[in-house]
């Protein structure tokens, strides 16, 4: 574990060092980390944030100060903390390691099922992610619904799902140039993850259909449909059911 | 009671101190680009120091209220004034009903926050006032404010009822808080830093560049980040970087190079490397830089960014008790 200042009023906590080698274990690193910091309620501490291989500590330094800190050692003082409150963290890797053997209930995740129309008026980019593959179009709607899924964390825009778990074989580089505007609800694949656009926005991943689920709906607590954590699966539907949906 | 933004100028939004503990959900910070500024000028209304005010980007604004009000505002070099008489920052002022503010087209700086007392009192959307206008929500329904538009306020608290009389005759207050707080632009900005997390995957001579060479705005900045011209930032190596947290102050470096300073509107994670985090006392000087200005950085320990920032907040409490007199 290596912690690095970001800034004077965050630390980074690096729990693993390859991710592509073992992503569930990096993320249930990432998870258990988050956990037990939340639980051991460190003074001054404002949010944690949590990455593929990181998880951010934000901290106010005057809080901290407040509650005992040296002002020319704060970040060791948190430091102390943070080891401390990771003692704890009993075999990280042991955590809710695998699908099977934790089963899908992994208190405090969520399992859910995401309704995709992958018709064409959606899916701008399906052919070149199928050409890419060299398989039939039809053949990446059955891979893309056949695998399951897990959220590393949520980013870029609210809401927005970094899903890891994409068949090798629907890997397809983002595209050279961004779209200026990619519709809500659409779902695309960037190199080797998978996402869906929560809001209207830039974007440079192919987009391969379009969710009718809000991701994201600031008057809701929490305002995600997706969690660092959650479990995923697409279920392909068709035009009319998307419409219905939507209504 | 309502105001109105006569003219509601090139970008102008509602902002508080921001929306803090949602990076995990992916939602911004956003609040005012310079909180200092801000929660000054609120003490110097009567409000709470996180009550919600107008950001106002290049002037251009006008703005009359319904009812009697206190106005405070701070930021870059404006020429603001209540009808034809001239108001300097920092000095609380009561605007009377059907009176206009207005805020002109800045000879320095490009940001100026506005404190009215009672707040600006929009719904709180998760947490904060602020208006998220890269998410679309928050503040006046997700977006600047336009041209015409009301917005609601608070009601003056009993703190501002008692300036409201004492400025009856004088209109505007001779005190206000050192000049440093509520004009924060500066002409040549060097702006403090510490060294960034990724500071060695770039070479030697990209950290030399970057402590001793000036780089320029480009116009292509906003709230979001300001991005800036100036020698090539080269990498020592080429790996695709894994996405983690960013915050306001990070400067990361894309593939071409180019630093990029980010600010309040700024994304929670990225995957460019970060080669410096500019320090939280300097944010508002990176908060009025314009397009075309030259900066430069300097390195400073995390000890005297700590020592910076809890002298500027022990300062803050000093000035909060000293202006207590002028409430009563």
């Amino acid at each position: 574990m290596e912690i690095t200042p970001l800034g004077d009023s965050a630390l980074l906590i690096r729990v693993a060092e390859n991710f592509y080698d073992a992503p569930t274990g990096a993320l249930n690193k990432v998870l258990a980390t988050k956990r037990a910091l939340e639980a051991a309620q460190i003074r001054g501490v404002v949010e944690l944030a949590p990455a593929y291989t990181t998880v951010a500590l934000f901290c106010d330094p005057i809080g901290a100060i407040d509650a005992g800190a040296p002002v020319e050692n704060v970040f060791g003082w948190f430091e102390q903390r943070i080891h401390e409150a990771l003692k704890s963290v009993v075999a990280p890797e042991a955590f809710g390691a695998d699908r099977r053997q934790a089963g899908d209930n992994v208190p405090g995740y969520n399992s859910i099922e995401i309704p995709v129309c992958y018709d064409q008026e959606f899916a701008f980019d399906l052919d070149e992610v199928a050409r890419n593959a060299g398989v039939h179009w039809k053949e990446v709607v059955d891979l893309h619904c056949g695998a399951d899924y897990r959220v590393h964390c949520v980013g870029f825009t609210p809401g927005f799902p970094f899903l890891g778990g994409l068949p090798r074989r629907l890997a397809t580089p983002r595209r050279d140039v961004p779209r200026k505007e990619i519709p809500a609800g659409s779902v695309a694949i960037g190199g080797r993850q998978t996402g869906i656009y929560p809001i209207k926005s830039p974007g440079g991943w192919n987009v391969i259909g379009r969710t009718p689920l809000q991701l994201f709906d600031p008057q809701k607590n929490p305002p995600v449909l997706l969690r660092a954590g959650d479990r995923v699966r697409f279920r392909s539907i068709t035009r009319e059911e998307f419409e219905r949906a939507t209504k | 009671m309502n105001a109105t933004a006569v003219r509601a100028g090139f970008l102008t939004s509602v902002q508080d101190l921001g929306r803090a503990g949602l990076r995990e959900f992916g939602v911004s910070l956003s609040g005012a680009l310079d909180p200092h500024a801000l929660r000054v000028a609120n003490l110097l209304a009567g409000n709470e120091e996180s009550a919600a005010g107008l950001e106002i980007t290049f002037g251009g604004m006008r703005l009359r209220f319904a009812d009697d009000r206190i106005v405070v505002w701070s930021g870059g070099n404006f020429d603001v004034r209540i009808g034809s008489t001239s108001l300097p920052a920092g000095h609380p002022a009561l605007v009377r009903a059907g009176e206009e503010f207005s805020i002109d087209s800045p000879a320095g700086g490009c940001r100026a926050w506005l404190a009215i007392s009672g707040g600006i009192d929009v719904p709180v959307v998760l947490r904060s006032r602020s208006g998220d206008l890269r998410a679309g929500f928050g503040g006046v329904k997700g977006r600047p404010v336009r041209d015409g538009e009301e917005f609601p306020l608070g009601e003056n608290m009993p703190r501002a009822k008692v300036l409201i009389e004492k400025l009856r005759t004088e209109k505007i207050a001779r005190w206000k808080p050192p000049h440093d707080w509520s004009s924060p632009a500066r002409r040549s900005p060097v702006l403090r830093y510490l060294p960034g997390a990724d500071s060695g995957r770039f070479v030697e001579s990209a950290l030399q560049h970057f402590s001793s060479e000036g780089f320029f705005v480009s116009p292509d900045s906003d709230r979001m980040g300001i991005r800036l011209d100036g020698p090539r930032l080269e990498r020592s190596e080429d790996v695709d970087l894994l996405s983690e947290a960013v915050a306001p102050g990070t400067v990361q470096v894309p593939p071409n190079g180019q630093p990029i300073l980010l600010l309040n509107d700024c994304q929670t994670i990225g995957g460019y490397p970060k080669i410096a985090h500019v320090i939280t006392v300097d944010l508002p000087i990176a908060a009025q830089l314009c397009p075309g200005n030259r900066i430069r950085f300097s390195e400073v320990s995390i000890r005297d960014a700590h020592a910076l920032l809890l002298e500027r907040e022990r300062n803050l409490e000093q000035f909060r008790r000293g202006l207590e007199p002028h409430f009563k």
